[in-house]
């Protein structure tokens, strides 16, 4: 860039930045159809990264368990409230545990949402703290 | 002084109806003085809790969501506090929720429309195309 602004064409200084800016955004900001932050790429990597725990070349091993997708990204629930006792109430063990996230699949912004939301709902005794068994 | 307040607490399940509208209404009336305004009451009905609440085992749900500053929460939940009939109470603060609701339903809304436009103009073609065959044969 240093000898592009000291080169002697004050015509050619006003071409070469302007094509340029023009490329550098839109194929990271126009293109991606999966909007801000509920994007439908993370539980992909989620998936792929979080196999079994060993490399698939083990033998006679299951190999890779279905891929689990995250539940809130495929039905694009956005608003995970204390008040649904029921839909959180899938994502709590019998014994009132929050499930890791890697046995739900959910991704990790949903997680953390679910976990405030499970906290809230514990506390105004929607959910228990810790349940029948265990 | 727009923040929205979530307010719900669980009242003694031997109340009756009048003396929970009474507790309501005395709320309703604290809440402009403080500077603040109730936009909805809920009254959610009697419902087994998860877990023993001073010796209760089942409670009555009211749901209050409450527009202002936090100088009107706190003179809510100090008045809770002090009620004897109520026996839980949680205050969640959602207007920065809403703002992230509306935002991400406001995005959803345009895509649908732009990929709308083109949907719309294809089953037009589609629908005309075959219709007219038929009709001169």
């Amino acid at each position: 860039m240093a000898d592009e602004t000291k080169a002697p064409a004050p015509a050619a200084s006003g071409d070469a930045p302007a094509p340029r800016e023009a490329h550098a955004p839109s194929p990271r900001f126009g293109e991606r159809p999966s909007g801000d932050r509920p994007g439908g790429d993370r539980p992909r990597f989620g998936g792929g990264g979080r196999g079994p725990g060993g490399p698939p070349r083990e033998g006679g091993r299951k190999f890779f368990r279905r891929k689990k997708v995250c539940k809130f990204c495929v039905e694009k629930i956005e608003n995970i409230n204390y008040k649904d006792y029921r839909m959180l109430g899938q994502f709590v063990a019998e014994s009132g545990k929050i499930v890791p996230r890697r046995l739900t699949g959910v991704c990790s912004p949903h997680q953390h949402r679910l976990s405030n939301a499970i906290k809230q709902a514990r506390n105004i005794a929607l959910l228990p703290f810790a349940g029948r068994a265990s | 002084m727009n923040r929205t307040y979530e307010l719900m607490f669980i009242v003694r399940p031997d109340m009756t109806d009048e003396d929970l509208d009474k507790l309501i209404s005395t709320l309703q009336s604290a809440v402009p003085s403080a500077g603040g305004s109730i936009k909805n009451v809920e009254k959610m009905g009697k419902r087994r809790l998860a877990y023993t609440v001073r010796k209760f085992h089942e409670g009555v749900y009211i749901l209050l969501t409450v527009e202002g500053g936090g100088a009107v929460m706190h003179e809510l939940e100090r008045r809770l506090r002090v009620t004897e009939p109520v026996i839980k109470f949680l205050t969640v603060r959602i207007d920065e929720e809403q703002k992230r609701l509306d935002k991400i339903k406001a995005i959803r809304d345009a895509r649908k429309k732009v990929s709308a436009q083109p949907a719309a103009a294809a089953p037009e073609e589609a629908a005309t195309a075959p219709a007219g065959a038929p009709a001169t044969a």
